[in-house]
């Protein structure tokens, strides 16, 4: 099977969520990489290092710079001629795009995929994760979409792919970019976090948040995550949330501060290898996950733990 | 303009979900079900819509088992003006919904169509993004605010990096993040009036379009359960426990 990933990237450099779509694809078979982009050749160039893949195809156009989906699902209908797989990570840019590619190919997706099976047989977590289904399908090509934690990482060095332009019919005039509000921010991205301090709504307001799970996280240099309660209220941006509907982090190590540990927290972070939980309330579900719980005010327990560590 | 929502029934999603022991599906015999919570924030945001002047009416659409009628009635109580079921007993997946939303369409005119992001029982994420692609419309996915103006609307979306903005031209494709707004519960008096609003029903063969699945579930499982570790007495003794995990 010849299958086209969608690489994600900001036009200068490829990001990581990338590498582990391009290890799914390859479990699939041939791997040729689709850069969208402007001015863009950057991350080609990035892109065409990445170990295990035959070439980059680089669509330059100023109506791929933000990756709108309505100007880059018709592009990559039009490559597909080519492929028998369209292979996405299951970012916001993957989920947003890959269902507009799959309809307009008639072909029934398959979202958030965790292992392959087979040629066209694949398990993904349905229900927040709390049932895993098998899943064949009788379309004449995929379209799947990739949960980045259930693979492991391509090389992101070693490979020496050709880079080959291409074109697509550019901008649909249905939709255009207005701004964006981008965090900045020196911190491992959470996706790709190696240790996570996440904090929940016991942290009662956003200077609260700061001023204690940011210290422990400058400490272990961690990323910084967060409840839905905790987004909700207002204390961290969106972007934080780690969940069935925010982002599913696998790190080595995940704090859970102050989180009762809800299904949809759990789905999101349950695979990490180690999970510690602080919580006041010692049947907090939480515990039920944790490797290491200690129960107990985190007002008191933070300021020390940081001290100490 | 009128306002398109599909809303779904789905699993409350305050229950655990079973895996059934022969393999076969989730058991939802005699579960709680609900409106798919995204579907709600969608209902509210299009009331709003329409409590500002910017809509006329909203069309709320089940496509499931005469049960959904129950989720429709929901709709209708906080506030939509009438209701579609197109009846099935089959599990339709999000193409199929799609088509049928396209044929829908079709007849209503909506200016815009307001779905969730993802239902909380197959989590696909996929089907405002599928019949944007059948419509040939724009989609502003994952909404955290929505504004109509005149013939466009605006949309901040939550992204992986923060929010970004788009600006549609109508008709068009909102999906429903968790911060857009938090739904209102339906009164008592506004129940009882949902009784009476206009709800047709109608089947997948009335707009043309094949349900056939495209997808097999061989099996559903339950996934690795994780086994509750130690409670650790003191900060002292948790310090241990981190530094022996070779991260500090
Ligand atoms: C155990 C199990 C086994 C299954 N097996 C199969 C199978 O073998 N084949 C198969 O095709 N499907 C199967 N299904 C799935 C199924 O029927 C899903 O409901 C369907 O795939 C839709 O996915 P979704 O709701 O997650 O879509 P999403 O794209 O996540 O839904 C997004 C939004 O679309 C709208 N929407 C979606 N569906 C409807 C609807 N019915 N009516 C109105 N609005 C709607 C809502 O606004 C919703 O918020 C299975 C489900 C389970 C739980
Ligand atoms: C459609 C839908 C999608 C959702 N998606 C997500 C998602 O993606 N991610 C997510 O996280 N949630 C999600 N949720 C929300 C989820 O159901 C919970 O409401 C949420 O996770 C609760 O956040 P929390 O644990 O911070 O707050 P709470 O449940 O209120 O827990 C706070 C905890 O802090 C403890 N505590 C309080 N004070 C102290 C103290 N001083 N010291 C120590 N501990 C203390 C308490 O004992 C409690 O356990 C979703 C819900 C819905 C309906």
């Amino acid at each position: 099977m010849k299958t086209l990933v969608l690489v994600e990237h900001d036009n200068a450099s490829v990001k990581d969520a990338t590498l582990a779509t391009v290890t799914a694809a390859a479990a699939i078979g041939d791997v040729d990489l689709l850069v969208a982009g402007s001015n863009a050749r950057g991350a080609a160039e990035e892109a065409a290092k990445i170990a295990g893949t035959g070439k980059v195809l680089l669509a330059d156009d100023a109506a791929y710079e933000h990756q709108l989906a309505e100007n880059v699902a018709p592009l990559v209908v039009g490559l597909m001629a080519d492929y028998d797989a369209f292979v996405a990570p299951a970012t916001t840019t993957g989920k947003n795009i890959a269902p507009r590619v799959a309809a307009l190919l008639d072909v029934m997706q398959i979202s958030d995929i965790m292992s392959v099976e087979g040629d066209r047989t694949f398990t993904r977590p349905i229900y927040a994760g709390n049932a895993i289904a098998t899943v064949q399908s009788s379309d004449d090509k995929l379209v799947l979409t990739v949960r980045g934690t259930a693979f492991d990482k391509a090389e992101a060095e070693g490979g020496s792919a050709t880079i080959e332009e291409v074109s697509g019919k550019g901008d649909s005039g249905l939709s255009q970019f207005v701004s964006q509000e981008l965090a900045e921010s020196e911190r491992p991205e959470l996706t790709s976090a190696g240790i996570i301090v996440s904090g929940g709504r016991a942290l009662k307001d956003a200077e609260t948040f700061e001023q204690y799970i940011t210290p422990l996280a400058d400490k272990l240099g961690a990323g910084i995550g967060a409840s839905r309660a905790a987004v909700d209220a207002g204390y961290v941006p969106n972007d934080y949330q780690v969940g069935q509907t925010g982002k599913i982090v696998a790190p080595d190590v995940y704090f859970a501060i102050g989180i009762s540990g809800a299904i949809q927290h759990l789905a999101g972070m349950k695979d990490s290898k180690t999970i510690i939980a602080i919580n006041k309330d010692e049947d907090a579900p939480i515990f039920q996950v944790a490797d290491i719980g200690l129960v107990g005010d985190l007002f008191k327990i933070l300021p020390e733990l940081t001290e100490k560590l | 303009m009128k306002i398109l929502v599909p809303v779904k029934r789905v699993i409350d999603y305050n229950v655990k979900p079973r895996v059934k022991a022969d393999g076969s599906g989730v058991d939802l015999a005699n579960v709680k079900m609900s409106m798919n919570p995204f579907d709600e924030i969608a209902v509210e945001e299009a009331i709003r819509l329409k409590e500002a002047g910017k809509a006329e009416e909203i069309v709320a659409v089940s496509i499931g088992p005469a049960k959904a009628q129950e989720t429709l009635r929901t709709a209708l109580a906080m506030g939509a003006d009438r209701a579609i079921l197109v009846e099935t007993d089959d599990e339709v997946e999000p193409l199929a919904v799609a088509k049928i939303l396209k044929a829908i369409a079709a007849e209503e005119q909506p200016g815009l169509i307001m779905l969730g992001k993802q239902a909380i029982d197959d989590d696909s994420n996929q089907t405002g993004q599928m019949l944007a692609a059948l419509m040939e419309r724009p989609q502003g996915t994952f909404a955290n605010t929505v504004e109509v103006d005149g013939d466009s609307v605006t949309v901040k979306r939550e992204v992986d990096g923060g929010l970004e903005t788009v600006k549609l031209t109508m008709p068009a494709i909102v999906t429903t993040d968790l911060r857009l707004n938090e739904p209102r519960y339906a009164s008592l008096p506004n129940i009882m009036k949902a009784k009476k609003k206009p709800l047709d029903t109608k089947t997948s063969a009335d707009y043309g379009v094949d349900t056939a699945r495209r997808l097999t579930t061989t099996n559903v499982s339950e996934p690795p359960v994780r086994q509750a570790g130690e409670k650790v007495a003191d900060v002292d003794a948790l310090v241990a426990k981190i530094k022996a995990l070779g991260i500090a």
